[in-house]
């Protein structure tokens, strides 16, 4: 077995277990039961999310998705967090 | 010392990024880091933030590798949990701390240690009385949280920002 | 280096860092189903967040250092930046939903510190 091969099989398998995961978090995002636990959802999502843009980067061997990778993080935790501060002031900005 | 680098774990931090970011450095992105590290900081005054002391380097470096190995160690047992591989029974729920820590660095970083354990979660800190109360997955294995949390976390703590 | 031309030995070692990484992300995900109430489920994610990331990222470091023949550490600035913001995520949304359950006196809302 060559070592593109390997590679190949290994990061397709994890990249689509991250995918699992990734359903598994909106699954929780739509099901609810309260707006906590769908921001959860959502939170879980896209760290999920930007964990297999990291993989698809290693596959394709391109460093392009380094950057992809940090601004989905950087925009997820500031909607998690804007969506959290509104749970618990009714406001975002105060 | 304090005139050009008012802030000096923020310019090295700063200067460490760039660095990162345009990664095979040469004498070009090494003056630019070096730009970097020493302007942006002065920006920062104006914000006034508290400058950052940190004493007892070595304190750091062994509540580092203490905080890594729990890290390990609860991410094996909640995922023991979530795959239903923990036998007994489970009982899960809320411990308050009594913290001597006053620091709000400190304070920050044990959040920050306390939060990224999974199987502990930082809920709520009254700087009145100065008690947190977080909730632990895991509880059953009696309740000696609040002494693993002052002899593991908080003594180093307070010997480093204090 | 081409990534064909990289050591057998190597491209193992990326693989079961990634597989490993993406077990513990899924474990957390199926940890959000799995667990019965808000304050249990809210110890799920950090499992991807930590441990989970921190393998895919040195895999992904191991992998761009191999074939580049030099150390590419960019990816450190990833798993930085989540175990910053990650807890503060957390603890916000442990916050709000405290409020919210006190406020609607939810028998599993937590005491009063």
């Amino acid at each position: 077995m060559s070592a593109a091969t390997v590679l190949d099989w290994g990061l397709g398998l994890a990249q689509a277990m991250l995918v699992l995961a990734m359903a598994f978090a909106a699954w929780r995002m739509l099901r609810g039961p309260r707006a906590q636990d769908r921001i959860l959802g959502l939170d879980t999502l896209y760290v999920n999310g930007m964990l297999a843009i990291v993989v698809h980067g290693m596959r394709t061997g391109s460093g392009l998705y380094f950057e992809a990778a940090l601004i989905v993080g950087m925009l997820g935790f500031t909607t998690s967090v804007a969506l959290a501060k509104f749970l618990m002031q009714g406001e975002v900005i105060r | 010392m304090s005139r050009i680098l008012p802030y000096p774990v923020l310019s090295a931090a700063l200067a460490g990024t760039w660095l990162l970011l345009n990664a095979p450095v040469t004498p070009g992105t090494g003056l630019l880091a070096l730009a970097v590290g020493l302007l942006v900081p002065t920006v920062m005054r104006a914000l006034r933030p508290d400058a950052v002391r940190v004493r007892a380097l070595g304190a750091l470096m062994r509540l580092v590798g203490v905080v890594a190995y729990d890290m390990i160690r609860s991410n094996l047992d909640v995922a023991r949990i979530i795959l239903g591989l923990r036998r007994g029974e489970r009982k899960t729920g809320y411990v308050t701390v009594p913290l001597d820590l006053r620091d709000p660095f400190a304070l920050t970083v044990l959040s920050v240690m306390l939060t990224a354990t999974p199987g502990t979660l930082w809920v709520q800190y009254d700087s009145d009385t100065g008690t947190l109360l977080m909730h632990v997955l895991d509880l059953t294995e009696g309740d000696d949280w609040v002494r693993r949390i002052k002899t593991r976390y908080e003594r180093p703590l307070m010997e480093i920002f204090a | 280096m081409n990534a064909a031309d990289l050591p057998l030995w190597g491209a193992w070692l990326v693989v079961g860092l990634a597989l490993a990484g993406a077990g513990f992300a899924l474990t957390g995900a199926l940890g959000l189903i799995v667990l019965r109430s808000f304050y249990e489920r809210v110890h799920a994610p950090t499992l991807g967040a930590t441990l989970g990331t921190t393998l895919i990222l040195c895999s992904s470091m191991l992998l761009l250092s191999l074939i580049e023949g030099r150390p590419v550490l960019r990816d450190l600035l990833i798993g930085l930046f989540l175990t910053v913001t990650t807890p503060v995520t957390l603890v916000v949304l442990a916050r709000a939903a405290a409020h919210r359950d006190r406020h609607a006196e939810n028998p599993e809302s937590p005491p009063v510190a």
